[in-house]
């Protein structure tokens, strides 16, 4: 690679006084002064939060009310931190939605173990957990900062689905069932 | 009622001095507390921020307007700040020298206090200066000789932290201000030469200095002294880029390292009041003291005249104050080397030649 060599001006006799340079820099901080500030003012103003930002887990509902979670328990074990613990449970039969394979009895995301990674989001194969955009956790004991399953479904909420995977299978199940007879 | 208060002013009954020196201390320490104010504000402009806004006190938030005004403004926050100092816990390390570091503090704020009685304010209707040590004749030598003192607040609290950063900041500080004190001191003589040449019998007076620059301003007639005694003083008053006693880069803390709570605050506010001295010299040497503006001595008369006078060196310290607080956040910190090489290869050349120059000027010319 050749070497390109660089003829370096000598400073002027201003330059070397140093002043102008003072000077300048005056004035940029002047024109800084003048310029609005751009501090957000943070429990009355709140950030927007990025799409795809990964905040506090959180369980979700499809459009029907149902839990989306099956207690697979992928999350549970893909966890680097192990910050999951499901405890899972059978649905009566006489449940509405007793073809779902399982609902999750229990489940609890310990938020002082959580690394915020993704990863339960990324294997669940049931697009039931969720990073959403709290962005803020806080609590004055340990047992608080564990959610609980009420308190994961109530930080998630609904979210939309397009597949309804539960209802075509039933549906087919249904249909296949009616076709033996 | 009236009598005493005549006394209150004029009287030089060592009760009345005594009350004098109390009020304008406590003027001085409020000034350093909002001094400290403005740092923490023009900083936060400067950096995009919006400062100090939400400290408040629940019978001021109560009044309208106001009220958010004086929180946005961060006015209570100066009485935050010391209430802070006073009440955090005093630590004393174990490794000091116990009666020293507990008196450097003291020793660097006193002189920046004494310093303040020869500070003439405002012109009174009887034509002496507003100052509590009114027309001593020898003013601007005695401020240098004990604003000068203020080094060995620094040098005792890094030598007696028995601490290598604070010993560093002290050296550091020592060498530098005994480096700018001389072209200081050279800087303005010649500000004397013109006041007290052949004729008039203004003398190391600092009224009659203020007086002398009635026509036109030092600043315009002594360019070269108002810029080197300008760099001096922010040399002087360890404020950056001269910044060398604190260094917080490379020496921790500097000089006050090991120093917490009250004692350190005592310290901040020795700073601020070095800062308040230094302001006020130059603008009563160079910026023609209580006078508005450049060729108008005097608006109205009589205690009118007085209020105008003290208004305008006030907004002229505020300004000046500014003026500190704006070339901090711009400037980074000398090298040492640097500001050694300043202190000794130019500003003393400089100001040596200016003087010789005056010289020339007012005994061939002038």
């Amino acid at each position: 690679m050749a070497v390109k060599v660089l003829e370096r001006r000598p400073l002027s006799f201003w330059e070397r006084t140093y002043l102008p340079q003072v000077l300048g820099g005056l004035r940029v901080t002047w024109r800084n002064i003048l310029r609005p500030s751009v501090t957000l003012q943070y429990p009355e103003q709140r950030p927007t939060i990025p799409k795809g930002y990964r905040g506090v887990p959180t369980l979700v509902r499809d459009p029907n009310g149902r839990e989306k979670c099956v207690s697979c328990q992928l999350c549970e074990f893909i966890c680097p931190p192990k910050a999951i613990r499901i405890t899972p449970g059978e649905i009566p039969a006489t449940a509405e939605t007793a073809h779902v394979e399982k609902a999750p009895k229990e489940f609890e995301i310990n938020m002082l173990r959580c690394i915020y990674c993704g990863l339960c989001q990324e294997v669940c194969p049931e697009e039931a957990i969720w990073l959403q955009n709290q962005y803020s956790m806080t609590g004055t004991t340990r047992a608080e900062m564990v959610n609980n399953k009420a308190r994961l479904y109530e930080l998630g909420g609904t979210l939309p689905d397009s597949h309804f995977k539960w209802d075509h299978k039933k549906a087919e199940s249904e249909r296949q069932a009616g076709g033996h007879h | 009622m009236e009598n005493l208060l005549n006394d209150l002013l004029t009287s030089s009954g060592l009760i009345f001095v005594g009350v004098r020196g109390v009020i304008l201390i406590g003027i001085v320490m409020t000034i350093a507390g909002y001094a400290v104010l403005l740092e923490r504000k023009a900083s936060a402009w400067i950096q995009g921020r919006l400062g100090p806004n939400r400290t408040t006190l629940p019978f001021v938030s109560w009044i309208p307007l106001i009220g958010p005004f004086l929180r946005l403004g961060g006015f209570i926050q100066p009485a935050a700040d010391g209430g802070k100092f006073l009440f955090k816990e005093e630590p004393m390390p174990s490794h000091v020298r116990k009666i020293y570091y507990v008196l450097a503090p003291i020793v660097a704020l006193a002189p920046a206090l004494a310093t303040i009685a020869m500070l003439p304010f405002a012109l009174l209707p009887d034509g002496t200066a507003l100052a509590l040590c009114k027309g001593a004749d020898v003013g601007v030598l005695l401020m240098f000789a004990v604003s000068s003192l203020g080094v060995y607040g620094i040098a005792l609290a890094g030598w007696s932290s028995n601490n290598k950063f604070s010993f560093l900041g002290a050296v550091r500080g020592s060498a530098q201000l005994i480096s700018y004190e001389l072209a200081m001191g050279l800087a303005v003589l010649p500000v004397f030469l013109i006041a007290s040449a052949p004729g008039s019998d203004h003398g190391l007076n600092l009224t009659a200095i203020v007086a002398s620059q009635e026509g036109l301003w030092n600043i315009i007639r002594q360019p070269l002294a108002g810029l080197v005694f300008l760099v001096c003083i922010f040399a002087e008053t360890n404020r950056h880029p001269f910044d060398m006693p604190e260094s917080e880069t490379d020496l921790v803390g500097g000089f006050h390292t090991e120093y917490g709570a009250f004692k350190f605050g005592l310290f901040f506010v020795a700073e601020y009041g070095h800062m308040i001295i230094g302001s006020s010299l130059f603008i009563l040497m160079f910026l023609g003291g209580w006078h508005i503006l450049p060729g108008i001595p005097q608006i109205g008369t009589g205690i009118i005249a007085t209020l105008i006078g003290l208004g305008t060196f006030f907004t002229k310290l505020v300004l000046f104050l500014f003026f500190f607080v704006w070339v901090r956040w711009t400037i980074p910190r000398f090298r040492y080397d640097q500001v050694m090489r300043l202190g000794w290869n130019v500003l003393l050349p400089l100001a040596v030649a200016n003087l010789v120059l005056t010289f020339i000027y007012y005994a061939y010319a002038g």
